[in-house]
């Protein structure tokens, strides 16, 4: 699997990212400079990982979705190939407008660090084929503005087709607004785009792979996208 | 030439810092207030442009970059 790690000011889980997809890949991800115009080629994978991008300033994402080495992603994800952005990740694809919907405020106005359980809605992406469908998992957020909203046309779009990825819910599995930390809508805490290629979501499965973290839930999402690329080539 | 661009969430969208500053201007005894929504102001100056181009060359500035048409909207003011 070849990956690129997408590095932008104020971005500060790129190494957490990077560790990740060298221990489950293999291979040590490309880091790449917000200024680049391209991606390395034959990249698979193009990681957009969490942090602070730009301080947060005019909106989470904002500035760093307009960056030059967003255009090089765009074409990337239109020639099909896999995209993965994950909290400030997530925000800036949205900005991009590579996945609809924003990232707002949370509901409680905290920021919010710490485990929580999410529901997998569907195994059969790329990106969730290590999961079984409506398996539950443990993985750790950490963020200020995750609260998904969009107008209710597209979330009904979304929940049409499938497109929700991950939801919040109770370590049993259920749905409830006292586990929907940051108040999404549908407690959304991760969406798909139409083709099926890029992934958004405000939890950081990289945090989980090791044992010596107390959880290695994450694992499945890069071992699933592993996978999935052996498969394709 | 200045000009001003306010930016605003839409109506329905949720503002929990509009709120949180609502229920604080409440705290401090600030009578009368039932509604709070924040927003942006960008104050800009532009130059070499007349009136109606300097007023596109700011939508297409609030179109790319300031809001996000998703949930915000925004108005555009040329002060001369």
């Amino acid at each position: 699997m070849k990956a690129a790690v997408l590095v932008f000011p104020g971005i500060n889980r790129e190494r957490d990212m990077a560790r990740a997809l060298t221990l489950i890949s293999g291979r040590q991800p490309a880091m790449i400079w917000h200024a680049q115009r391209e991606l390395p080629s034959g990249t698979d994978l193009v990681v957009i990982p969490g942090g602070f991008s730009y301080g947060d300033y005019l909106r989470c994402g904002a500035i760093a979705a307009r960056s030059p080495i967003m255009d090089a992603v765009r074409r990337h994800a239109a020639a099909g190939g896999l995209v993965l952005g994950v909290c400030n990740g997530f925000q800036i694809l949205c900005e991009a407008g590579l996945l609809p919907g924003v990232l707002m405020r949370n509901g409680n106005l905290k920021f919010i660090c710490r485990d929580v359980f999410l529901r997998v809605e569907r195994s059969d992406t790329p990106f969730t084929r290590g999961y079984n469908a409506g398996q539950v998992i443990r993985i750790p957020i950490a963020h200020g503005e995750g609260n998904y909203v969009a107008d209710a046309a597209t979330i009904a779009r979304l929940e049409e087709e499938g497109r929700v990825i991950f939801r919040y819910v109770s370590p049993e599995g259920e749905t409830d607004p006292v586990w929907n930390h940051n108040g999404a809508v549908n407690a959304i805490a991760g969406i798909i785009n139409e083709r099926g290629n890029v992934l958004g979501m405000m939890p950081h499965p990289e945090n989980h792979v090791e044992d010596a973290l107390g959880c290695t839930d994450g694992r499945g999402l890069f071992a699933g996208l592993v996978d999935y690329l052996a498969k394709a080539a | 030439m200045k000009a001003r661009v306010t930016v605003t969430l839409k109506a329905g969208i949720l503002d929990p810092q509009g709120k949180a500053i609502e229920g604080a201007l409440r705290a401090l005894g600030v009578e009368g207030v039932t509604s709070v929504r924040q927003g942006k102001i960008f104050d800009i100056e532009l130059e070499g442009l007349d009136r109606g181009k300097a007023e596109a060359v700011l939508r297409e500035a609030a179109d790319k970059l300031l809001a996000n048409t998703v949930i915000e909207n925004y108005r555009v003011d040329v002060l001369g």
